[in-house]
């Protein structure tokens, strides 16, 4: 079953654009992406668009649909009413290259940032030892694909540009999360977490793990877990006085 | 063949994390262009907490109606004054008449749900609309989140919970005087021992499944496998937090309904079904 879908582009790059509008045909079991495509190649040949695997799990091809992030190879035409028009912008946080591809460097700039992996000795036989129930939950982080939709959909800087110095957005926040909990690392990042990432910034109002084309429990599993490390750090006089007396391991 | 117009190299400054540069961001007017009623949940957790707010501040300043032997609404539990009705809890101390028994241990239940990481969530996006929902801009021009005073309060929120599991043993205990009757004979049970049950139960619920309760089981460790027990708590815990969100709903309904309970009892509107 084929139908023509009315889409909303949105065209232009830094200096201005505005959302163009194309009639397109759309087969049965297609996504957006496909439709965009088609769409570059029938009627607008210099639409930029960043894509790639087309199957969810290089992270390319983020970009708002109906105002919502998501990776369009992943978002299916049959979401859509036929008579619906679907309106696609760029994501909204990043300076826009041209058309529906974003400059995302901010995001490799924190990355770098953030302290590396830093394991304890290796054992006497030269190997490092850990079970594996040790690090299931620090694995669980290891799926993201960097689509940076967690980015994009993070208010604390999606509506304050100035906040970017500050914050690092909750992708790095569970980076740091994993390191944290990570049996082999020996760097404590709880002080670096809240100082010089912003964990502070994040009011946990989820819209993060809301669109997580991975489904992970960004702010469950990570960055409520890495709160309450800072917490055991910085605010809680029990357990300062526990890691004074030796009761407490100190990282 | 297309011809590809030329419409600016496309160039931008990258960004370096550091805002200084400015944000060339897509022109894009909208305040959000989702077409879906994003504006429902927001409404609907406004609607619901104004409704409890309204109906337990009412009700902790009645200073009335919150015993019906053999059971304690929950709101004035632990009750602590001389000026208490019901044998519940020792009394401490004889406080001025015209203040509610219930306005001096409210501040714990309140506590608890005001810095509980799920309402923190409902109440930021429902009130403050810092965001009102994913993608839809907020009103404020400034944002500086839980960084400074008085949102970095939020971070006492394991000590309401240490204090929120005391009220939870209190809660229990009443639960437990409710299997007797009107006469305070053990051995008895009513529609209102059922209700106290539920209520206890709930908020057992809620506060275990807390975000701070699985960090302090075994959260805050980085070996499980050194720590078994520990390890299992955690996962028991993880599993009820899945639930925190509905437990928080749940338990706060549980609480108003056994206060509503009581006090149809306590004026005589209904009374109880005894089962034995």
């Amino acid at each position: 079953m084929s139908y023509d879908a009315t889409f909303r582009v949105w065209r232009g790059d830094a200096a201005g654009g505005d959302l163009q509008t194309f009639t397109v045909p759309v087969n049965e079991g297609e996504v957006v992406l496909d439709v965009v495509h088609r769409l570059q190649a029938t009627q607008a040949g210099d639409l930029a668009v960043r894509w790639n695997c087309k199957a969810g799990k290089c992270g390319s091809c983020s970009a708002e649909v109906n105002g919502r992030p998501r990776l369009m190879c992943m978002t299916r035409m049959s979401t859509f009413g036929e008579d619906e028009t679907v309106t696609i912008t760029p994501l909204r946080t990043f300076p826009v290259v041209r058309d529906l591809v974003t400059d995302v460097s901010f995001n490799y700039d924190k990355a770098a940032q953030i302290p590396p992996f830093t394991p304890r000795a290796r054992d006497a036989d030269g190997n490092h030892r850990m079970q594996q129930v040790d690090v299931e939950r620090p694995q669980e982080f290891r799926k993201c694909i960097e689509c940076w939709l967690c980015q994009d959909t993070c208010h604390v800087i999606r509506d304050h540009e100035d906040n970017k110095r500050a914050f690092a957005g909750p992708r790095f926040l569970i980076r740091l999360a994993e390191l944290d909990m990570h049996p082999l690392d020996v760097v404590d990042r709880k002080h670096a977490a809240q100082d010089e990432f912003g964990l502070g910034y994040c009011n946990i109002t989820k819209c993060c793990s809301e669109v997580c084309p991975e489904g992970i429990h960004l702010t469950d599993n990570g960055i409520i877990p890495l709160k309450e490390r800072v917490v055991d750090r910085r605010y809680d006089p029990l357990t300062w006085l526990g890691s004074k007396i030796g009761r407490r391991p100190r990282r | 063949m297309t011809t590809t117009a030329p419409r600016g190299t496309g160039a931008v400054t990258p960004g370096n994390g550091n805002g200084g540069h400015p944000p060339r961001r897509a022109t894009i007017a909208a305040r959000t262009l989702r077409t879906d009623r994003w504006w429902l949940q927001p409404l609907l957790t406004v609607v619901a907490l104004v409704a409890f707010i309204v109906y337990s501040t009412v009700r902790a300043f009645q200073n009335a109606y919150y015993f019906s032997e053999p059971y304690i609404s929950p709101f004035y539990s632990p009750c602590i004054t001389t000026a208490c009705e019901g044998d519940t809890f020792p009394e401490w101390f004889t406080g001025p008449a015209w203040i509610s028994p219930a306005i001096y241990i409210l501040v714990v239940p309140l506590g608890f749900r005001l810095t509980c990481y799920y309402y923190r969530k409902a109440y930021y996006r429902s009130f403050w609309l810092s965001p009102p929902a994913c993608a839809v801009a907020e009103p404020h021009r400034r944002y500086t989140g839980e960084t400074r005073f008085p949102l970095i309060a939020q971070n006492v929120h394991r000590y309401f919970f240490y204090l929120g599991l005391l009220f939870n043993v209190v809660l229990t205990y009443d639960a437990v005087l409710a299997f007797r009757d009107e006469t305070g004979a053990w051995g008895h049970m009513g529609l209102g021992t059922l209700v106290l049950l539920a209520n206890a139960a709930l908020l057992w619920l809620y506060s275990l499944s807390c975000h701070s309760c699985r960090h302090i089981v075994g959260g805050r460790l980085n070996s499980f496998s050194r720590h078994p027990l520990r390890y299992r708590f955690w996962t028991v815990v993880s599993r009820l937090n899945t639930r925190h969100m509905q437990f928080a709903w749940i338990s706060l309904a549980g609480v108003a309904f056994a206060d509503l309970y009581v006090l149809l009892l306590a004026t005589g509107t209904i009374s109880d079904l005894r089962f034995f």
